[in-house]
């Protein structure tokens, strides 16, 4: 690769992040072209890909050596000390260089192989499929239809070819209304509730200024609430702060007046913008990377952040939506702006507490697929795959997922998969290692031809499914057909495990969740095990009767031998102990080693690192 | 005093209890001695069965004739009573009042308790110094137990039995009593079988600003140290605050007195900050009201989660000094009887396996908070609602179990006993029909003639049937000594304790029940795979020699 100048530095330590007394391991770096990669003395390797590299630098250069200082977008953060300053600035540069690509053809998911044939690949990308969704949900109906007015993106370039929309809506009432709608996302189909009736629809903001109309989005509307034959008034939900929708009326947008619109109830919920998410987020990683940070700023920092407060309000918008399907029997319109941020976090979210289908490990994907991908979500540009404006860059799937982590705290048995499921996925947002995520819309994914030149991430997923199954999941309670979450400010607490997955000196030294997960694959082996040895038992049983009945025949005589039966010296055979029984998990790619790591360092009973340098440092008084 | 003069009102009919998370009920409200009841004439079931003495605070309101009582309990539960007719609502509540803050200890609950178990085991006599002691005698001949304070007279706040070095007599301690605080000479806490070093425990030595010194100390202390070795005195309050208990006739240990020690000062704060603390906390849990970033701050400003993680440190500390740099310890802090005992119990949770049993832990909260002299009476006084406020009241021990709480998140599977354990001995050091946690002192609880008239909580906790409540199914003993983390990002709030009357905890009780059952099962199907095992090979065996001959 022309990036890379130097692909070996040695005597290279690598500090503890939150280590006081400057604890250090020396190993050796070397750079190849999709990895960072540092082996410690110990040969633990520690790989780190390019592009999970949000941000590189140097910093002044010490007695020890130059420091160099990588953030991950999995919020890892590794501080190098590079014994040559001349190194430290040549690997310096390779990063800078390879973790911000210009192109999509140079990002990992192009040279990724994992040695799979053409329709191995095909069938993985046809493991989802959003037309079988819309079925289980039961549409098409008398209600709804499929709609081909986008199949040529003529309409709206960030929608995929395939919407759905009530009957009555006829071609001139959508184009009529797309153009009334920022970047022409008219209202449609997300969430159809088969029971009720009623459907979760969403759009972006119409461009209504202080005064303009559009009788085809008035029409809309209206077929929108007359689709659902319970109750003909909607909700039109929108995400964002009142005062940020005002401002947006000065430029020609804005939100529906109720008066225009003959059976909508207008409703504000206050989310925030993509730029607050981003500098919240910020804020956050800096108060936790403080080394010795003291309880007091721990939570006036996560207070002045407002991290937990945004999720807060995605949540309550979420459960807006579930309460006004569930309760008044109503459909919901949502949007916000653009009609994929906020509202592909609302929309999924709510989608999820009415339907336990997105609560297992495929209708997880599937709503990922959907919600997400299929309706724009920009990930390329909210995830920075490419070298593009920093200010397009916001946590606002991380979020989604942070929301998803908090239902499955408080509802510990609802959900089929567990929280390494929703690491893992975080991982591959930004991983660009499958093409699931690359682009920012499915037009621009079908120009890639992602589905010929790289692999989707779900198949991998399925396959490795065992270590992403919550060992607690109840699926045939049927008391969690709809979650109802408390959003008490107390139930909202800091992700460590998301936002310190690398930091392991932070988490508990013995991890539940994994016992019980091992000791569940353990059971179902020892199922196995009884099943197998009953047999054996039962051929024996029969085979002595035929034995003994052949025998009788010809002797008459049963040669049985009571006292060698009962001197039988048996050992008890050790059956696997579930501590010691961790399987060796294998990733998909050496970025994945971390699973396995993490796994291992979870059921030591002594830590690695003892943190004890609060104590230490003030030892001298 | 008879009871009867203080209830004037013994029984009122139709009152209607309102509790979180379950629906009102309509019942029969009935006052007795020691207790609140209220049964739903219904089934004849007791819906609230509450003693008195766990009743922190009271508030009454009047809507027309219909009385409502709040009672505010120091288990930080809130009930409600909606009483019918103003007179007897005034007079139950003013029962309650009076009932609630009995001065007496002889009038409280546990010398009227007359147990319905049958004692296997009498808890009073589980713990005793020289059974502990014999622990130790084993591993180490330097130590003895002396009976000094047999009567009480050397030492008001310690127990008829220390272990202290042998080198030193008694007349010694003597003289190293009247140099220290409270008379707390320096007395075993721990010794760590590993490589021989040891905790200990005092008041501080009361050198005032003349600096005054006591050989006799001094040679008790040095006396624990192996030949050419340091040892760590920590002293629970900053330098400022033991710089200014001088002016008072306290202090600390000057270098040039004992060259063999270096003195490290932590702050762990006490009393009033303590309380305040805990009563901004319950408040801030209470209201469902909060905005995040109010819920937030109030959590910060209540500081609890500071002590917390200011407690762990110095236990921490403490620990480190004894097996990683191998020296021994003494702590104190003013009394000893506080900060003291908190860093000396943790740290032997830190370090000791046998502490983390169920036994082992009920041994350390006799030995290093019932005998050493925690002033149970004084500081469980009261909890979280109470108004009027006594300066000796502090939740030192709920922090205590908070820590150890705080450890046993980390390291679940290390400890044989499981949160219900910590929350049992919470409620019962507040309000109880036991015995145990009352008086302030072993020399009041021999006064108090306990032994003989109450029945002791270990007596009730260690029957089998109670014990399965407490054990923690993911249990492995663990040898090895487990340092937790302190980073703020590593202690939460203990939810079980203060969010518990706060929100439902169905789905979470669902999901440990599942849990166990996982682990159960699999007992189940290890031990029939054993079964079968053997069948098959006595099967093969027999087949062999049939086929054999």
């Amino acid at each position: 690769m022309e990036h890379i100048r130097t692909t070996k530095v040695e005597q290279v330590k690598l500090l503890d992040r939150f280590s006081t007394s400057n604890k250090s391991l020396t190993g050796t770096l070397y750079l190849t072209a999709t990895h960072l990669l540092f082996i410690d003395s110990h040969q633990k390797e520690t790989w780190i890909l390019h592009h999970h590299i949000a941000s590189v630098e140097k910093l002044a250069l010490t007695t020890s050596g130059c420091p160099l200082v990588i953030q991950c977008k999995n919020f890892r953060i590794v501080h190098f000390i590079v014994p040559r300053e001349r190194d430290c600035h040549d690997i310096y540069n390779s990063l800078l260089q390879l973790s911000k690509q210009a192109k999509y053809e140079d990002l990992y998911a192009f040279s990724y192989n994992p040695k799979q044939n053409d329709s191995e690949r095909l069938q993985g990308w046809q493991l989802i499929d959003l037309a079988e969704e819309y079925k289980r949900m039961g549409v098409p109906n008398s209600h709804w239809e499929l709609s081909d007015a986008n199949r040529e993106y003529k309409i709206c370039e960030t929608y995929p070819r395939e919407l759905y929309v009530p009957w009555t809506a006829s071609k001139p009432i959508i184009v009529g209304s797309s153009k009334f709608r920022s970047k022409g996302r008219f209202p449609v189909l997300s969430y159809y509730h088969q029971d009720k009736k009623a459907a979760i629809c969403r759009c972006s903001q119409p461009l209504s200024g202080f005064s303009a109309r559009c009788m085809e989005d008035e029409h809309l509307l209206q077929a929108i609430s007359k689709a659902n034959p319970v109750n003909r008034y909607m909700y039109v939900v929108d995400t964002r702060p009142k005062l940020n929708a005002m401002a947006n009326r000065a430029a020609g947008k804005g939100y529906e007046n109720e008066d225009n619109y003959s059976s909508i109830r207008f409703q504000f919920v206050g989310i925030e913008n993509i730029h607050v998410m981003r500098s919240s987020l910020q804020k956050l990683l800096e108060v936790n990377g403080t080394k010795g940070l003291s309880v007091s700023d721990f939570y006036s920092g996560l207070e002045s952040s407002g991290w937990l407060r945004h999720i807060k309000a995605i949540m309550d918008a979420a459960i807006f939506l579930a309460k006004a399907i569930m309760v008044e029997n109503a459909s919901v319109l949502v949007h916000c702006s653009d009609g994929w941020d906020r509202t592909s976090q609302v929309c999924s979210l709510g989608s999820l507490l009415l339907d336990s289908y997105y609560r297992t490990i495929k209708g997880f994907m599937v709503l990922i697929e959907k919600d997400w991908i299929s309706f724009g979500h920009k990930f390329s540009e909210r995830c920075g795959h490419l070298d593009g404006d920093p200010k397009e860059v916001s946590p606002v799937f991380t979020q989604f997922l942070e929301c998803v982590w908090h239902l499955t705290e408080q509802f510990p048995q609802a959900f089929e998969f567990n929280e390494a499921f929703l690491l893992q996925i975080h991982e591959h947002i930004h991983s660009c290692q499958f093409g699931n995520f690359l682009g920012n819309c499915q037009k621009e994914r079908e120009e890639l031809k992602l589905k010929e030149k790289t692999y989707s991430l779900w198949p991998f997923l399925l396959e490795d499914q065992k270590k992403y199954l919550n060992p607690l999941y109840s699926s045939k309670s049927h008391r969690f057909i709809v979650l109802e979450p408390n959003t008490v400010s107390f139930n909202f607490k800091f992700w460590r495990n998301m936002y310190h997955q690398f930091d392991r000196t932070l988490h508990p030294r013995q991890s539940v969740f994994n016992i019980i997960m091992n000791m569940n694959e353990q059971n179902k082996q020892l199922e196995k095990d009884i099943k197998d040895l009953e047999s054996k038992i039962k051929q024996h049983k029969n085979k002595q009767t035929d034995d003994i009945l052949t025998k009788e025949l010809l002797h008459s005589v049963h040669p049985e031998s009571p006292t060698l039966k009962t001197s039988l010296c048996f050992k008890e055979q050790t059956l696997l102990p579930v501590n010691d029984s961790l399987r060796t998990i294998e990733g998909s790619s050496p970025a994945d080693n971390r699973y396995s790591e993490y796994a291992e360092e979870f059921s030591k009973s002594e830590p690695a690192v003892v943190s004890l340098e609060y104590g230490v440092a003030r030892m001298t008084c | 005093m008879e009871f009867a003069e203080l209830i004037k009102t013994p029984r009122v009919d139709n009152v209607v209890l309102h509790r979180p998370f379950y629906p009102a009920v309509e019942g029969t409200l009935c006052l007795t001695g020691h207790h609140l009841i209220l049964s739903s004439r219904q089934d004849n079931t007791e819906e609230l069965w509450l003693l008195h003495s766990n009743i922190d605070a009271i508030d009454k309101r009047f809507v027309g004739s219909l009385g409502t009582i709040i009672i505010k309990c120091k288990d930080f539960r809130i009930i409600q009573l909606d009483i019918p007719g103003m007179e007897e609502c005034l007079n139950i509540a003013s029962s309650i009042e009076a009932l609630s803050t009995l001065d007496s200890i002889t009038l409280m609950y546990p010398f009227f308790y007359r147990p319905m178990f049958e004692v296997i085991e009498d808890g009073w006599h589980s713990f005793l110094p020289e059974q502990e002691f014999e622990l130790y005698s084993s591993a180490t001949s330097e130590w003895r137990l002396s009976y000094v304070n047999k009567e009480f007279a050397v030492c008001p706040s310690y127990p008829p039995i220390v272990i202290v070095p042998k080198s030193i007599d008694d007349e010694a301690l003597r003289k190293v009593a009247t140099f220290r605080h409270g008379g707390r000479f320096p007395v075993l806490s721990y010794y760590h079988q590993k490589n021989g070093m040891v905790i200990m425990r005092s008041g501080q030595p009361l050198t005032g600003t003349n600096g005054r010194r006591c050989k006799e100390d001094e040679k008790l202390i040095n006396a624990t140290l192996r030949v050419g070795k340091r040892g760590y005195v920590i002293d629970t309050r900053s330098l400022n605050v033991a710089q200014q208990a001088r002016a008072k006739g306290g202090g600390f240990e000057q270098e040039a007195h004992y060259p063999q020690w270096r003195r490290i000062h932590k702050s762990i704060e006490r009393y009033h900050i303590l309380q305040e603390s805990l009563i901004k906390l319950v408040e801030a849990c209470n209201d469902q009201t909060h905005n995040m970033d109010r819920w937030l701050s109030k959590l910060e400003a209540s500081n609890w989660l500071t002590h917390i993680k200011e407690i762990l440190t110095t236990a921490c500390l403490a620990a480190q000094c004894i097996d990683r740099e191998g020296a021994s310890v003494l702590i104190h802090g003013t009394e000893g009887t506080d900060s003291t005992l908190q860093v000396t119990s943790l740290a032997q949770i830190i370090l000791e396996p046998r502490s983390r049993t169920i036994r082992g832990f009920e041994a350390l909260i006799e030995r290093e908070w019932l005998q050493a002299g925690h002033p149970f009476q004084q500081r469980c006084a009261q909890s979280a609602y109470c108004n009027t406020k006594q300066k000796w009241e502090a939740p030192v021990f709920l922090l205590f179990l908070d820590c150890v709480w705080q450890i046993l998140r980390q390291f679940p599977c290390s400890f044989e006993f499981n949160e219900n354990f910590l929350i049992m001995l919470f409620e019962h050091a507040y309000a109880s029909q036991f015995g145990t946690f009352l008086g302030n002192s072993e020399s009041e609880r021999c006064k108090l003639k306990l032994q003989q008239k109450t029945m002791s909580l270990w007596s009730w906790v260690n029957q089998p049937s109670e014990l399965s409540k407490y054990t923690n199914p993911l249990f492995e003993a663990n040898n090895l000594v487990i340092w937790p983390s302190v980073a703020p990002q590593s202690l939460p709030l203990w939810e079980g304790i203060f969010l518990r009357w706060n929100r439902s905890s169905k789905y979470l009780d669902e999901a440990y029940e599942e849990m166990v059952n996982i682990i159960e099962y699999n007992k189940e199907l290890q031990a029939k795979v054993n079964i079968l095992r053997r069948q098959l090979a006595e099967l093969e065996t027999e087949d062999g020699m049939q086929e054999s001959p």
